[in-house]
């Protein structure tokens, strides 16, 4: 866009140039035409010159070279005639002649006008351009600046960024500018206003409230304990349900597993009687997480655990039947190859397959007496599979708390395996179709599968474990509708009544008693001062000593620490326990003469006097001499320099801050830098400060949640930027600040805030229209 | 639709006509007296949680004669603006009572502004001064919310008042354990250990736990609340002192050797041989640190946290003995036989202050939880109190007839002294200021002398251990009523405990931040700032930051001549110049009328003086 109006305006100017050049030229071709005549006319005059040179007078025919009235038919110039001229002829055309008026006119024109200046050199212009393109794009940028100060000062910018929504009216102003109007509303409204249902105020129908005045304290207590038991027992359940996830039994986890297999071909056989094609997918993608399992190595033995156990399996029985496991869990994976490939290969039937299975089934239970083949346990003969369910009631008590199966629970034993043979002819039947069908496509579905395998498997494995997941969800839904009805049916009716008995007047409560506290305050504050006043007037007098010398402190330094630890101090004399005597005076000058005695040998105020006076020399910087003894005098053993050279060369050190405990005789304060904790100070100030003092005062609250309650916390930690994860963040454009995007949107903007065109961008366009 | 309420009238509920009449579910704002429990209530229920001794409001006549225990002053409560009720209305015509948000107390939101507003800022730029402004505003919105949360802090400390002109000091334990609950009464119990001599004793930071240790090697920790017995052996040596770390699982003891370390099992975990024959131990939560006084005159701190020694700081003043710390800092105080009180941080080899406080050595030190005051009793037999803010200078003394052997405050203040057997406490007028020591609050007789004392945190429970085993004294209202659940909470369960022990792992503090002003931290290092704009300056040879000189503008021509410039140029140069001075002599003006009104005008002398013989 702007390359086109740089053009247009590189046009324009372009012409106004050939304008401007067009007098000029003109100009010059006629003083040229001019030149060129005079000196035509001379030339000719030479030529006659030296032609008449050669004696020979020739008469030559005279040229006519300019108009005159008089034109001889043998075209004789006037020259050659002989006649006079007249001065009025000569005067005769410089009167008025209307044609060379105007020539005068145009030459009077011409000669007023100064010269035209020399068109600019290509740097200049060129100069002049790139000046009004530059503050033509500010102006456009300029839109933008009060974007970019907002989004500097904002104190969170959320990433990508979203327009800016309407505010939205709070409901209730909607609701009363709003009525009906189509008939569908106004029937609406009509049965509304029938149940006396409240249109506006969506709290309470008068009947309600009726019934709510009705209700005694009574009822309303009696509900309050249904309710609570309600919400009792459910929290009883969710904690048993919880205790129960956390089950780590390997047993009990087992027996889970069972179960909700076990359902999961349930639901699958239901799901086949509604929808054939669903459920013939579903089973394509079990089958294939099957294959997945079976590509890993997970039950092969050859982890770490397996080895490990197979070095113990010689002895250890356990660890022998844990491998046994191991295998045979491996095995029915590999045997579903098989089986699969078989199905393929032999159309055949299920008959096959099953005599195919039994034998090996038999190997195995003769293999392996101790326990039950887990992976024959879908397929192996009926009295296996008895013993098997009857070992599980045992160990299902929790699982029948949990409702998996508690409908099934009476028929199982029969029934169930009943079921599951059914259902594996049935499957295995769906997948002969299926393939059937998958062969009937041609082999570019196989292409796929080999080019994309890998895809495939992924994909299937996400599919199988989302098919899992669902099932899982599935039961513990149906569990907990199974489960919790009693919860159920008693909630109806808290439901209507939850609300109000939550809703408590919370803050009326609160307040009345803050008022109550306050009034009872008052009461006590009017009661309170009088004996602490009392109480302050009989502590007065003993209180007043300790404090003067306090004082007095502050004046005369380091005198009366003397004072300050023989001020004679008020000793007790009410102590309420009988076996403290009360001293009296004498017994008390005693014991100070006693103490005085005691501690004659250590005046311990001189010692401490001495110390601080040493540690303040100490802490004093140190004057630097620089006096070089025998330079400029004598030297020697025993001279030493004059006092003179010595001020002259002594470098005072400059006096420090006083010292914090000047005006306190009985503390040292070490004045010494804490060098470790320095370390730990900031010691840079920030950019727009310039001084410590306002850079301290933005860190002096602090933003730790120790401090802090948890939302002021939150509020302090709040991060500068937010981008939401996965989320491209786009450039900003013109719409998502609300402007319109295009060429125009620019001007307006400038217009609606000419505030932002700077005077130094004023006067460049001033410049450039001059130019 | 209910009737608006009236503003700014606010009619008490009838007590007699709520309890006869039946009671009526009601929205918040709706206008009626509201017959809610608490408001119909006679006053606000208590419950009690069976940890902090309130002893109820007594009934029964018998018991009030004894000892009125009455409830603490309340902050003066803001009255409530009420705006145009009009505006407030809602489509259902009922209308908030109480518009915008719940007011704040101007006091109590003062309380938590951290912001020093008194030292005023030197002229800032727009940009600063922005900066500046947000930063207040943050403050203020924080400290409202603080002051909001307030609220919940619904526990009200205890209270022992006597009768108009009883002595509190002569209610006995037994007066104290019949008026209060059975819940607090069994806090009051003696073990009585005769067997193992003076003991030591410690509460775990939240107040649930107890050890001590007994001269002759007894130690046991114990739930003291359930009188659970944790652990109890004897280390068959003599303990000197016993203190948990951070939690109750671990216990240190100084026993006569070395310092040793046992869990709550009794099984001993460490054995610390650089710390040999400790006296004293102290624990820095905050910082996990175990600092120990030795006899051989070190003060060595040790990190719990990853077992090393932090420093050992020779004190150069004999044997230590006296050894307390100041919880407001960390910084601990040490007490010496020439009547100095000395102050450390292990980040400096010397004493951070030394305060001359006795006459003889010094037999005690405590500081109060708040950090401003420190309590000393000495071998000349005086208990001073001395504030720590700044000036160190006692603010009351007292004699006592046989002197404090052991001082200890407790959080809300009390200071309690042991006195041969006899146990001394002694209460402030409010939270804030130092206990008087004019009269004792109570005062309890033990039957041995006391050898430790300690006040049990979060419960009015003081804790002596004495000769004759140890004492649980009933202390009306020595503990915090209100605890923090996520620092110190003595209902924690095992898993919150571990909770807490990784996040407060996670913020300890560095052992080098002690120092006497714990808020140093929030300071810029003004001398490494100066030095380095100084090398700055030096690197550069210009100053950057230096205000530019004088440059004027180039006027119309004619008018801008080299003269006319430097002319220009005096005469701002000559302007701030005479600010300068002006600024002097306003300063010297100041000095002397300082001066003049600091010396006290006397007669003036009149020509007569010069007869005067």
């Amino acid at each position: 866009m702007t390359a086109n109006r740089l053009a247009e305006s590189l046009l324009a100017l372009s012409q106004q140039e050939e304008l401007a050049d067009l007098p000029k030229d003109y100009l010059l071709s006629e003083s040229e035409d001019e030149g060129d005549n005079d000196g035509e006319r001379k030339h000719q005059k030479l030529l006659e010159a030296i032609s008449s040179l050669d004696g020979k007078n020739r008469r030559k025919l005279a040229e006519r070279s300019e108009a005159s009235l008089k034109v001889s038919e043998f075209n004789v110039s006037s020259e050659g005639s002989g006649e006079k001229l007249v001065l009025a002829d000569l005067l005769e055309p410089v009167k008025t002649s209307s044609s060379l008026a105007t020539v005068k006119k145009q030459l009077s024109r011409v000669k007023s006008k100064k010269t035209v200046e020399l068109p600019l050199n290509k740097e200049e212009i060129e100069r002049i351009h790139r000046e009004v393109a530059f503050n033509k794009t500010a102006q456009v940028l300029s839109k933008w600046d009060p974007v970019i100060l907002k989004n500097r000062q904002a104190e969170q910018l959320v990433f990508p960024l979203e327009k800016e929504e309407p505010a939205i009216a709070p409901i209730e102003h909607v609701l009363s500018g709003w009525k009906a109007r189509t008939p569908l509303e106004q029937e609406i409204f009509n049965l509304l206003h029938k149940n006396k249902q409240p249109v506006t105020d969506p709290l309470l129908t008068p009947v309600e409230k009726a019934s709510l005045q009705a209700m005694s304290l009574e009822e309303a207590k009696m509900r309050r304990a249904e309710l609570q038991r309600a919400r009792a027992l459910q929290s009883y359940y969710e904690a048993k349900a919880r205790r129960e996830k956390k089950i780590k039994s390997k047993k009990y986890h087992k027996v889970m597993k069972k179960g909700k297999a076990k359902k999961a071909l349930k639901e699958f056989e239901q799901l086949r009687k509604v929808n054939p094609a669903a459920a013939l997918e579903e089973l394509e993608k079990i089958e294939k997480a099957r294959m997945m399992e079976r590509m890993s190595l997970k039950h092969q033995n050859s982890g770490k655990w397996a080895k490990s156990k197979a070095i113990m399996a010689k002895y250890d029985l356990e660890a022998r039947q844990a491998m046994q496991e191991q295998l045979s869990k491996n095995k029915e994976l590999t045997q579903k190859l098989q089986v699969a490939s078989e199905s393929e290969e032999e159309e055949g039937g299920t008959e096959d397959v099953e005599e195919l299975l039994v034998p090996d089934v038999l190997n195995e239970v003769q293999m392996n007496a101790d326990g039950p083949n887990p992976w024959m346990l879908r397929s192996c003969t009926s009295d296996t599979k008895e013993a098997a369910t009857q070992e599980d009631p045992e160990q299902l008590p929790e699982l029948e708390a949990h409702g998996v199966s508690e409908s099934e629970g009476e028929e199982r034993p029969v029934a169930e395996e009943e079921i599951l043979l059914r259902e594996f002819e049935e499957r295995r039947s769906l997948r002969k179709r299926f393939e059937l069908s998958q062969d009937a496509e041609p082999a570019g579905s196989q292409e796929t599968k080999d080019s994309g395998s890998q895809e495939v498997l992924s994909e299937l494995r996400v599919l199988s474990q989302k098919l899992k997941e669902n099932h899982q969800s599935r039961k513990q839904k149906a569990s907990s509708e199974g489960t919790i009805p009693q919860v159920q049916r008693e909630e109806p009716a808290p439901e209507e009544e939850e609300p109000l008995l939550l809703q408590r007047p919370e803050r009326v409560q609160t307040l009345e008693e803050l008022e109550e506290l306050g009034k009872e305050e008052c009461f006590q504050n009017k009661e309170l001062p009088r004996p602490v006043l009392e109480g302050q007037q009989s502590e007065r007098t003993p209180n007043n000593r300790p404090d003067a010398p306090k004082e007095k402190k502050k004046k005369e330094q380091m005198i009366d620490l003397q004072n300050l630890l023989t001020t004679q101090s008020p000793s007790v004399k009410s102590l309420a326990v009988p076996t403290i005597e009360e001293l009296e005076d004498e017994e008390e000058r005693n014991q100070r003469q006693m103490i005085k005695e005691a501690f004659a040998g250590d005046d311990v105020i001189r010692d401490f006097l001495k110390e601080k006076r040493e540690a303040v020399e100490a802490s004093k910087p140190k004057d630097v001499d620089l006096t070089l003894p025998g330079w400029g005098e004598w030297g020697g053993v025993g001279l030493k320099p004059s006092a003179k050279k010595r001020r002259r060369f002594l470098i005072k050190a400059p006096e420090g801050p006083p010292r914090k405990d000047k005006n306190l005789p009985n503390v040292i304060i070490n004045e010494k830098r804490n060098i470790h904790a320095a370390a730990h100070q900031v010691r840079v100030l920030p950019y727009p400060f310039t001084h410590h003092w306002q850079f301290e005062r933005t860190i002096q609250t602090p933003i730790g949640s120790t401090w802090n309650t948890q939302r002021a916390f939150q509020k302090l930690t709040t991060p500068k930027v937010v981008t939401k994860p996965g989320h491209i963040i786009n450039p900003i454009k013109a719409e998502d600040v609300g402007y319109r995007s295009s060429s125009r949107s620019d001007l307006s903007v400038i217009q609606r805030n000419p505030k932002r065109i700077t005077t130094r961008h004023k006067k460049q366009l001033k410049k450039s229209s001059v130019d | 639709m209910e009737t608006a309420p009236k503003p700014g009238k606010d009619v008490p509920p009838k007590k007699d006509k709520l309890q006869t009449k039946r009671k009526k579910l009601r929205r918040y704002w709706e206008e009626e007296a509201v017959p809610t429990t608490a408001g119909a209530s006679p006053g606000p229920p208590r419950n009690k949680k069976n940890r902090e001794l309130r002893p109820q409001r007594p009934k029964n006549a018998h018991i009030l004669k004894k000892s009125r225990i009455s409830k603490k002053p309340q902050v003066p409560k803001k009255l409530r603006e009420w705006k145009n009720p009009e505006s407030q209305r809602s489509l259902s015509g009922a209308q908030d009572p109480f518009p915008g948000p719940a007011p704040v107390p101007v006091e109590v939101v003062q309380k938590f502004c951290r912001i020093d507003k008194s030292r005023k800022l030197p002229h800032s730029k727009a940009k600063t001064r922005s900066r500046l402004e947000v930063a207040e505003a943050e403050e203020e919105e924080t400290s409202i919310k603080a002051a909001r949360s307030e609220l919940l802090l619904a526990e009200e400390p205890g209270f022992l008042e006597g009768e108009d002109g009883e002595d509190t000091a002569k209610i006995c334990q037994a007066d104290i354990v019949e008026a209060v609950d059975i819940a607090s009464a069994a806090k009051h119990f003696d073990l009585n250990l005769r067997q193992f001599g003076p003991y030591r004793l410690n509460y775990s930071r939240t107040g649930r736990h107890l050890a001590f240790g007994g001269r002759r090697g007894h130690v046991a920790a114990l739930d003291w609340v359930t009188k659970k017995l944790m652990c109890e052996i004897n280390v068959m040596e003599a303990v000197q002192d016993i203190r948990f770390l951070h939690s109750e699982a671990l216990l240190a003891v100084a026993q006569n050797r070395w310092l040793h370390i046992y869990d709550n099992q009794g099984i001993e975990l460490h054995c610390i041989r650089r710390c040999d024959r400790v006296t004293r131990l102290e624990f820095l939560p905050f910082h996990f640190l175990l600092a120990t006084a030795s006899e051989t005159g070190f003060l060595t701190y040790l990190d719990v946290s990853v077992g090393k020694i932090v420093a050992a700081l020779n004190a150069r003043a004999g044997r230590l003995s006296v050894m307390s710390q100041n919880p407001y800092n960390a910084v601990i105080h040490l007490g010496h036989s020439n009547g100095t009180v000395s102050l450390w941080s292990p980040a400096m080899k010397e004493p951070l202050a030394k305060i001359l406080c006795h006459r003889g050595g010094v037999r005690a030190v405590a500081v109060d939880s708040t950090g401003t005051y420190m309590a000393t009793s000495g071998l000349d037999h005086q208990l001073k109190i001395f504030d720590l803010r700044g000036t160190y200078q006692p603010l009351s003394t007292r004699t006592l007839p046989h002197g404090a052997g052991h001082l200890a405050f407790s959080q809300r203040g009390l200071l309690v002294a042991g006195m041969g057997d006899v146990v001394n406490i002694w209460a402030g007028q409010g939270k804030a200021s130092p206990p008087s020591l004019e009269q004792p609050y109570l005062t309890h007789r033990l039957s041995g002398p006391v050898h430790g004392l300690q006040f049990c945190p979060f419960e009015d429970v003081l804790g002596v251990g004495h000769t004759g085993g140890i004492t649980s004294m009933l202390v009306p209202g020595a503990g915090e009523p209100n605890f923090d659940g996520l620092e110190s909470n003595p209902y924690r369960s095992r898993k919150q405990r571990q909770e807490w022990e990784v996040k407060a792992l996670l913020e300890k503090v560095p052992a080098e931040l002690i120092c006497l002003d714990p808020r140093a931290l929030a300071e810029v290092d003004v001398i490494s700032l100066e030095q380095g704009k100084k090398e700055q300056i030096e690197r550069l040879g210009y100053d950057p930051q230096a205000k530019a000189p004088f440059q004027p503008k180039p006027k119309q021509k004619g008018r801008s001549s080299t003269a006319s410039l430097v002319k220009r140029k005096r005469k701002v140069m000559d302007e701030e110049h005479r600010d300068k001075v002006r600024q002097s002599l306003q300063q010297q003006h100041h000095k002397e009328a300082k001066e003049a009104k600091a010396k006290p005008t006397g007669a003036r002398p009149s020509a007569l003086d010069r007869f005067v013989r």
